[in-house]
């Protein structure tokens, strides 16, 4: 196996796990408010076609991130119309959300089914892109690699270091007390839905400007609801999402793997894709077994509807 | 001015049943103005895929055709969503439902008993349970969150149809398609009416509502997963089992679903095929909530997405649409359905808003 | 006495009202708080206090009436503007978050910069000037209860209030605690600081307290001055007839044993839980053992180690009616004649949206309302409305939502439908935390009565009063531990006292001692 193929596959898990990050991290901000929508592969479905049509029309992939994010606003912004003013059940808005977003976005997305979209290119870093083997694989990536690092180091900071992300935890642990010393609880989640459903759209465009690029009905493939079980794998903590990400990343490209590194098995591709599905539920019974590390880490108020008694 | 929802004194049982309507007419006012901004004619756009699923004897049995697994699979679900069991991979049971029953009728091809039948639906019903039992397990050992192991057993569930129908399972003289020998006769289900497609699969989803409905209003075990699923402390103190609860929620949608699969692969599509379903399993969910989780209610809820599905199909016919458009009406109805719910438990009242 | 006569009263509400889909919680409320006065507001549960002080503090928004502040008429939309205004509150059920530290609690109820070092030296200042002491670096869910309220009344301070709000401040408190807050309370009127302090304690009242609002009802039955009253005149303004006597009698000759922990030892899975260590007990029949102790000292964990809703290690650490059950689940425990009344009443012991009928189903489907795994409703009915008459349920019937019925509607039908199941043990917590006078005195009557009859009973209960009025025995429980068991007629208020902080004779020695038998 030469360095190179080592690079290649480095750089492959990168982009692969790249939008699992993005919708993951926004999904985490959610859920830390005390809101869990299941919706988000339903909002990568739309932000992904969405950001598809407007990089097609207009030959600017920039637009078309913009276009996915403000996709994905306006699906969570439905969302939080049924889970936050409507009181609806979280778990089934956010299921409905996902259906929704799916059929929706196969939908409107037929006519760009057989459109091809230019490659954008690759952004080096000065300098680091050269590092042997690290260099080609981290440093001369996709843009939007490059923001999901920030994205991390951002989100991590503001939920720990700075006071509206302290509001923001403490109105995910207790709504009613975060109420009774005048916070508004509904203005906070929505805003923190309206951010994870910006970065699941963003985490779609990705997948269908960069990524591919096409768009192809069901492309999304349970990337959103993979996402989601990052959260619970990352125990609502930023900086983990990265590593969950990559190691699923890394399953994704597994058939990729199997084929360079030359062994002559004969596993039906099947198999291969099947496996970051197993892996997401093998990792789910890993983190819950433990229920105390759930319970110290989860948002209190997590899925739980909260009505104001003003 | 500016809308307020206070709390009710008691839940309006009028709304509870009015809700479903309101969800259905707020389907049918967007439906109108979808057509329009696609630039069809509004009022035909309406009558192609609302009336046309019903225009003569044979469509309405193309509905009862199609409402069938819709109205298995709900009801199985419905048992574990009173429960608080989120059972969301009924399509993923369907498939393997799918899979163990046709097992059967591939491995016995040449037989002609008439146990066949029977073996094959009770193949399909273990396989649903079996995959059921996956997540069922992860919760109760592990604690692992059931809507996510199920779902994710859809995608490999989905994976492995495609593994055998491109595989091991292909057809010799299949033209290299991807799929199985069509079943023999005796591995059929039976037509109901001649000139139809209604095959007895109806008759098992009927059963199965009166079944629900019993299991739910008169048993005591129903009553226990009622109670689990409003009042999870209360179960608890009560002594009721949330482990039986899990299981028996997430079995109960299995067996439904893999009846409902291998059904359909005995029915009407007659071999195994990559497109088995589409998308019952999820259907299925909006149909149970639609139906108010009562089996009564999914009889009506299933026909009408039923519709939705037909109509899909008559639109791409007559409107040149995609026929994923249904898909959007079923995600619309949910969400209508959701937000109406608000009046249940709320008075909408409208305020001057203070400064 | 702060000069009343010529001064602006701090705070002055006219005609508050606040109505709800069922109930009219204030109804053309007056009240008047003068600078440096502590004044009581006193009445039953449900008389519309707690309403009247979230409209203060903005919480909740009143359909009509004025509030003047220091002179001025003012609305009150939200908490923040209360706080601006100089306005405090410390809530009843505290408004702290349990995953976060004392100091950034804090943080989130001040205004202005996000500086958590200067603002934990702020702390420890305000928290030395008026002996509250905490340490703003520990994270709130490992303090104690008392802990939590000092953290609360150091989160007011700090905004430099005019005017306190106390809701209910003792209830959490030992008896040594509370004198301790009357300390800091006086200390803070003298500077100036009115208080509004909520309770329904008259005795409290009457030792702090220099004028007292009295509400009934949802609407103002009198002021006084609780100097010039007795706890029987206030009482009357409270209830409007006289306090309700409760005749103990004698307990009965030693009964059987009904109820044994040997040595139990239960760790949590709760973060946030207390870990049970060498817990002993006996509860005879014909006998009410109370169990005494500042809430979250182990009484939750306790009671579901007892119910069975948690099952412990030892089963042996646990018998009821000379068997081991400590592996069995609650349903065979009551098999066995153990019947159970939890502290909370919706979403615990009865289901909110089930009807009274399908609440009896709860626990007494085993007097007969079931027949091969079928529910037989007439009988869960008849039950029902038995339960009704006989406990003197105030409902419409038998198909009644739990979730329609008053606080203490149902926790009579709940604990109605235990007693009915003739339980061999009886064991409750808080059985009259929430619930009017009336309610209370007929449920510790219910229990009385069914001692005499020769159930063993078990009551925890964070009301003082309530455990000497009506038990044999009691025992304490601080952290976790037991203490050894007293005759009622043997101690007092104050060593039941000492012993919830944990200091009573032994205590010392056993602490992290292997297990005596």
């Amino acid at each position: 196996m030469g360095l190179d193929f080592l690079s290649s596959i480095l750089f492959a898990t990168v982009v692969a796990g790249t939008p699992l990050i993005i919708v993951a991290v926004g999904e985490l901000v959610t859920e830390k408010a005390g809101v869990l929508n299941l919706g988000a592969e339903g909002i990568m479905s739309v932000g992904a076609v969405a950001a598809f049509a407007v990089a097609h029309h207009t030959h600017n992939p920039l637009l078309g991130i913009l276009a996915g994010m403000a996709a994905g606003m306006a699906m969570s912004l439905l969302f939080g119309i049924s889970a936050l003013t409507l009181m609806a059940n979280q778990v089934a808005s956010g299921l409905a959300l996902s259906i929704f977003g799916v059929g929706f976005s196969a939908f409107v997305g037929k006519p760009y089914e057989s459109v091809a979209l230019a490659s954008v290119p690759l952004v080096p870093i000065p300098l680091l892109h050269k590092i042997p083997v690290l260099g080609p694989a981290l440093f001369h990536q996709q843009g939007l690699v490059y923001f999901s690092w920030a994205l991390l180091g951002a989100v991590a900071w503001f939920l720990y270091r700075s006071k509206a992300g302290l509001i923001l935890r403490a109105v995910g642990e207790s709504p009613v007390s975060a109420h009774s010393i005048g916070y508004g609880v509904v203005r906070i989640r929505y805003q923190a839905v309206l951010f994870g459903g910006a970065m699941a759209g963003i985490g779609g465009a990705f997948m269908s400007v960069f990524y591919t690029p096409m768009w192809v009905e069901g492309m999304v493939a349970g990337r959103g609801w993979i996402a989601l079980s990052l959260v619970v794998f990352a125990t609502w903590r930023p900086l983990r999402v990265m590593i969950g990400a990559y190691l699923f990343g890394g399953c994704m490209i597994m058939q990729m793997f199997v084929q360079g590194s030359g062994a002559r098995v004969t596993i039906p591709a099947q198999f291969l894709s099947a496996l970051p599905y197993v892996a997401t539920i093998l990792v789910l019974v890993l983190i819950s077994r433990n229920r105390g590390t759930i319970r110290l880490n989860s948002p209190a108020s997590l899925g739980q509807t909260f009505l104001p008694d003003a | 001015m500016w809308l307020k929802f206070e709390p009710r004194a008691e839940p309006s049982r009028l709304m509870t049943y009015l809700s479903p309507l309101l969800a259905v007419g707020l389907m049918f006012l967007s439906g109108l103005l979808l057509f329009y901004v696609l630039g069809k004619d509004p009022i035909e756009g309406f009558r192609v895929f609302f009336l046309y699923p019903m225009k003569d004897a044979y469509s309405i049995a193309e509905l009862f055709l199609k409402a069938t697994p819709l109205m298995l699979c709900a009801v199985g679900l419905s048992v574990g969503f009173k429960a608080n069991v989120w059972n969301i991979g009924a399509e993923g049971q369907l498939l393997i439902g799918a899979l163990a029953g046709g097992w059967v009728a591939l491995r016995f091809e040449h037989s002609t008993s008439p146990f066949l039948l029977p073996a094959m639906i009770l193949a399909g019903a273990v396989g649903g349970m079996l995959w059921a039992a996956i997540p069922a397990f992860l919760r109760t050992r592990f604690n692992a969150n059931e809507i996510l192991t199920s779902l994710m057993l859809v995608y490999v569930a989905e994976l492995v149809v495609s593994w055998l129908v491109h595989g091991p399972w292909k057809d010799p003289d299949g033209f290299n398609f991807p799929q199985t020998k069509v079943f023999s006769a005796a591995a059929t289900l039976p037509l109901m009416l001649a000139g139809t497609r209604v095959n007895i699969a109806l008759l098992f989803a009927l059963g199965a509502l009166v079944a629900g409905w019993l299991f739910m209003n008169r048993s005591f075990l129903g009553y226990q997963m009622k109670v689990a699923g409003q009042a999870e402390n209360a179960g608890r103190y009560a002594g009721f089992s949330a482990r039986r609860s899990v299981w028996f929620g997430m079995l109960a949608g299995g067996a439904m679903a893999g009846i409902a699969g291998i059904s359909e692969v005995a029915g009407p599509v007659g071999q195994i095929t990559e497109k088995i379903s589409p998308g019952y399993g999820f259907a299925a969910m909006i149909v149970a909530f639609v139906g108010r989780l009562s089996p009564i209610g999914i009889l009506f809820s299933s026909l009408l997405m039923a519709i939705l599905y037909v109509g899909g199909e008559q639109a791409q016919q007559y409107l040149s649409l995609p026929s994923s458009i249904s898909k959007v009406f079923q995600g619309m109805l949910l969400f209508f359905l959701l937000g109406s719910d608000v009046f249940i438990n709320f008075r909408p009242r409208f305020v001057r808003r203070r400064k | 006495m702060p000069n009343q006569t010529a001064e602006t009263p701090r705070l002055a509400i006219k005609g508050i009202r606040k109505v709800y889909p069922s109930v009219v919680a204030n109804d053309g409320i007056d009240l008047t708080v003068m600078p440096g006065e502590i004044h009581a507001v006193l009445g039953e549960n449900g008389a519309g206090k707690s309403t009247l002080m979230k409209v203060i503090y903005g919480v909740i928004r009143p359909d009509e009436g004025e509030i003047i502040w220091e002179g001025q008429a003012v609305t009150v939309p939200n908490p923040a503007q209360a706080r601006a205004l100089g306005i405090g509150m410390v809530f009843q059920h505290f408004s702290l978050f349990e995953t976060l530290t004392v100091v950034q609690n804090v943080a989130l109820a001040l205004p202005g910069d996000f500086d958590l070092p200067a603002l934990a030296k702020r702390i420890e200042e305000v928290s030395e000037r008026y002996g509250l002491p905490v340490d703003p670096r520990r994270l709130v869910h490992a303090l104690s209860v008392g802990e939590r309220q000092r953290v609360e009344i150091i989160r007011c301070l700090l905004q430099n209030p005019r005017l306190l709000i106390l809701d209910e401040p003792t209830s959490v408190l030992t008896p040594q605690a509370v004198r301790k807050l009357f300390e800091t309370l006086r200390k803070l009127a003298s500077e100036g600081v009115s208080i509004l302090y909520i309770s329904h304690k008259l005795d409290e009242i009457q030792e702090l307290c220099h004028r007292a609002t009295v509400l009934r009802g949802g609407r103002v039955t009198g002021t006084c001055n609780p100097a010039q009253e007795t706890p029987k005149t206030m009482a009357r303004m409270m209830i409007g007839e006289d306090l309700p006597a409760c005749s103990h009698g004698e307990p009965g000759a030693e009964g059987e044993l009904r109820l044994e922990l040997r040595g139990l030892d239960h760790p949590t899975d709760d973060p946030f839980g207390t870990q049970l260590r060498n817990i002993c007990l006996q509860v005879r029949s014909g006998e009410i053992v109370g169990i005494a102790g500042v809430s979250g000292n182990g009484q939750q964990e306790l009671l579901r180690a007892i119910s069975g809703e948690e099952v412990v290690r030892d089963h042996q650490t646990v018998r009821m009616c000379g068997q081991d059950v400590g592996h069995l689940n609650p349903a065979r425990r009551r098999a066995l004649g153990m019947c159970f009344v939890p502290e909370e009443r919706l979403g615990r012991g009865a289901v909110p949206r089930l009807t009274l009928t399908e609440n009896a189903l709860l626990t007494a489907h085993r007097k007969g309302m079931l027949s091969g795994g079928l529910i037989r409703f007439k009988v869960a009915q008849r039950f029902a409305e038995d339960c009704i008459a006989r406990f003197d349920v105030k409902c419409g019937g038998a198909a009644s939502e739990a979730k329609s019925l008053s606080g203490g509607n149902l926790q009579k039908f709940i604990v109605g439908r235990e007693i009915m199941q003739d339980p061999k043990l009886l064991v409750l917590a808080q059985p009259t935390w929430g619930v009017d006078v009336g309610a209370a005195s007929f449920i510790r009557h219910s229990l009385l009565e069914l001692r005499n009859s020769g159930t063993a009973i078990l009551v925890i209960s964070e009301e003082l009063e309530e455990l000497f009025e009506i038990c044999d025995r009691m025992v304490v429980i601080a952290k976790g531990t037991l203490s050894p068991s007293t005759a009622t007629s043997e101690t007092d208020v104050e060593e039941i006292g000492m012993w919830m902080s944990g200091m009573w004779p032994g205590a010392a020695e056993q602490d992290g001692a292997p297990h005596v038998a």
